[in-house]
């Protein structure tokens, strides 16, 4: 994890990536991303790639296969280090923010050695909290979510989706400032997708939480998305950031909603005019 | 309770008959020597009197303690250099030739050096064993620490963990499966060692030397009841790990 120690805070850069860094954010910027540079082997994932992801608003990632929407959540959580360039949670780095993580391998994510409360309750020992409000905030969790569960099993006694649930729970629990979702619903049944959906959106309309989702979905992204930013191919660059504000919450009512269908034709225009390029 | 499942639960217990059958069969047509080969029965016999009445139970925790003294000396060094090891590419790389090359080496054979180093006497017995089973813990410890998958160690190290929790909470926990193949390993590597050091490097007691001593002065019967006793402790070991394992890994395979 040697970006922390690689990338120094704006001001301390050194003079090359200062030169680039001079761009000015809109107001009620969260994440500001600038001349990030990426390389696998020779070939530039990133180059010089300036970004800014607005506050306490779901921004969710679109793009062509290989276009690295993983590798850049990856980098802005830390990680996943990168070649060049900085990354700024309203002047913090990523070892400094709050994060949550949501890995679409929830079986590789959850500890199986460690019962489901337990799995959610785990990262509430790194806030440096008392036990009074670690308990707190597991209160406000299980509130929030009302989940009709017995989290007392292990995971690996309870469904896929179940599973993706604890999660998403151990994600949030921290209140987390900045929440990051690689596809996280792709390998769990629809019903389940759509109980998630919901009880997702519900927590971070509630908490404002700055959220960046990958989809390979089209209609998902746009679904739960205040905008939706669609991606180039590589070297990738912002092909166009379109919003959505249709009001929350989002049920699969919205996706027959003209307005859906209008966000999701452009974007589906911009995706088809990118990969064909 | 059905024929049917009374079958299916008596099924392991076919092979251990059919051998013992075999064993009379071949005792009662007298195809070999009986002072060479008594009867099933006889061979029982020396083995329920031997541990009663005889030193057969004395010999028998002699060796249980030899062999888990050295795997206790084994596991204490081996695990915490396994970690670090597993958890440093540099320095696995390092090594990796010399561990696997000692590993394929007999320790057998490494007897006549040890004797050199620690005498003729309890410690030289000792030092083998524990070093046949270090070197099986080692690499095991070691191959887990380093094959654990990234994954977990990214969610533990996201949601804030330092370096060493990720080792604690996650990395060592992810290794474990191997951990107990290595143990397993160990420790049957060392009762071997110890059954060999005890039958030629002077020993007054132990499963080793008893079944030397019955095999030079001809009583075949506490010398199979003897090599009974030896494959019964390797099979209790095993079986004990198992059980352990599962215990303690309880996610395993899951």
């Amino acid at each position: 994890m040697r970006a922390v120690a690689e990338h120094l805070p704006l001001g301390a850069a050194g003079a090359p990536a200062a030169a680039a860094s001079h761009r000015w954010y809109p107001a009620g910027t969260h994440i500001t991303i600038r001349g990030l540079t990426k390389r696998f082997g020779d070939a530039a994932v990133y180059e010089d790639f300036d970004l800014d992801i607005p506050h306490g608003r779901i921004t969710s990632v679109f793009g062509p296969n290989g276009c690295g929407k993983s590798t850049l959540i990856n980098m802005i959580s830390g990680i996943l280090p990168y070649d060049g360039g900085q990354i700024l949670f309203e002047g913090k780095t990523a070892r400094e923010t709050r994060i949550g993580y949501v890995f679409q391998n929830y079986r590789e994510a959850v500890f199986p050695w460690m019962r489901a409360i337990d799995n959610i309750r785990y990262p509430l020992q790194y806030l440096g909290i008392g036990k009074g409000e670690r308990e707190e905030k597991m209160d406000r969790l299980m509130q929030s979510f009302d989940v009709k569960l017995d989290l007392s099993r292990y995971p690996y006694q309870m469904s896929g989706g179940q599973q993706q649930l604890v999660s998403i729970m151990r994600a949030l629990v921290v209140d987390p400032e900045v929440l990051f979702l690689d596809e996280p619903f792709s390998a769990l049944d629809y019903e389940m997708v759509m109980f998630l959906r919901e009880r997702l959106q519900k927590v971070l309309v509630e908490r404002k939480v700055t959220t960046m989702l990958v989809s390979h979905d089209l209609d998902e992204a746009v679904l739960l998305a205040d905008h939706v930013l669609l991606l180039t191919k590589r070297p990738t660059r912002v092909a166009d950031n379109l919003p959505f504000d249709a009001p929350r919450p989002r049920t699969a009512a919205t996706t027959v909603a003209p307005l859906f269908i209008d966000v999701k034709t452009r974007a589906l225009e911009i995706f088809q005019r990118e990969v064909r390029k | 309770m059905t024929a049917a499942r009374w079958a299916s639960r008596a099924r392991p217990l076919v092979g251990i008959a059919v051998l013992v059958g075999l064993w009379g069969f071949v005792h009662a047509i007298k195809a070999v020597d009986p002072v060479l080969l008594p009867s099933p029965l006889e061979a029982m016999q020396a083995f329920a009197r031997g541990i009663a009445e005889g030193t057969l139970w004395g010999d028998f925790q002699k060796t249980i303690v030899r062999t888990l003294v050295s795997f206790g000396i084994a596991l204490a060094i081996a695990v915490p250099l396994g970690i670090v090891l597993g958890s440093n590419s540099r320095i696995y790389e390092s090594i990796e030739f010399a561990i696997d090359f000692f590993r394929s080496t007999p320790a057998s054979a490494m007897f006549p050096l040890f004797l050199v180093l620690f005498g003729v006497g309890e410690k030289t017995k000792i030092a083998v064993a524990a070093f046949g089973a270090a070197l099986a813990i080692l690499f095991n410890v070691a191959y887990g620490v380093m094959s654990a998958r990234k994954q977990r160690q990214l969610a533990a190290r996201v949601m804030g963990a330092p370096g060493w929790r990720v080792l604690t909470d996650v990395t060592l926990l992810e290794s474990m499966p191997q951990v107990f193949v290595g143990m397993r390993s160990g420790v049957s590597i060392a009762l071997v060692i110890v059954i060999v050091a005890e039958m030629f490097i002077g020993s007054t007691d132990g499963l080793g030397q008893r079944i030397m001593n019955a095999q030079t002065i001809f009583d075949m019967p506490d010398m199979y009841a003897s090599i009974f006793a030896a494959g019964l402790l390797g099979y209790v070991m095993n079986l004990v790990f198992l059980v352990a394992e599962r215990r303690f890994v309880h996610w395993g395979g899951r």
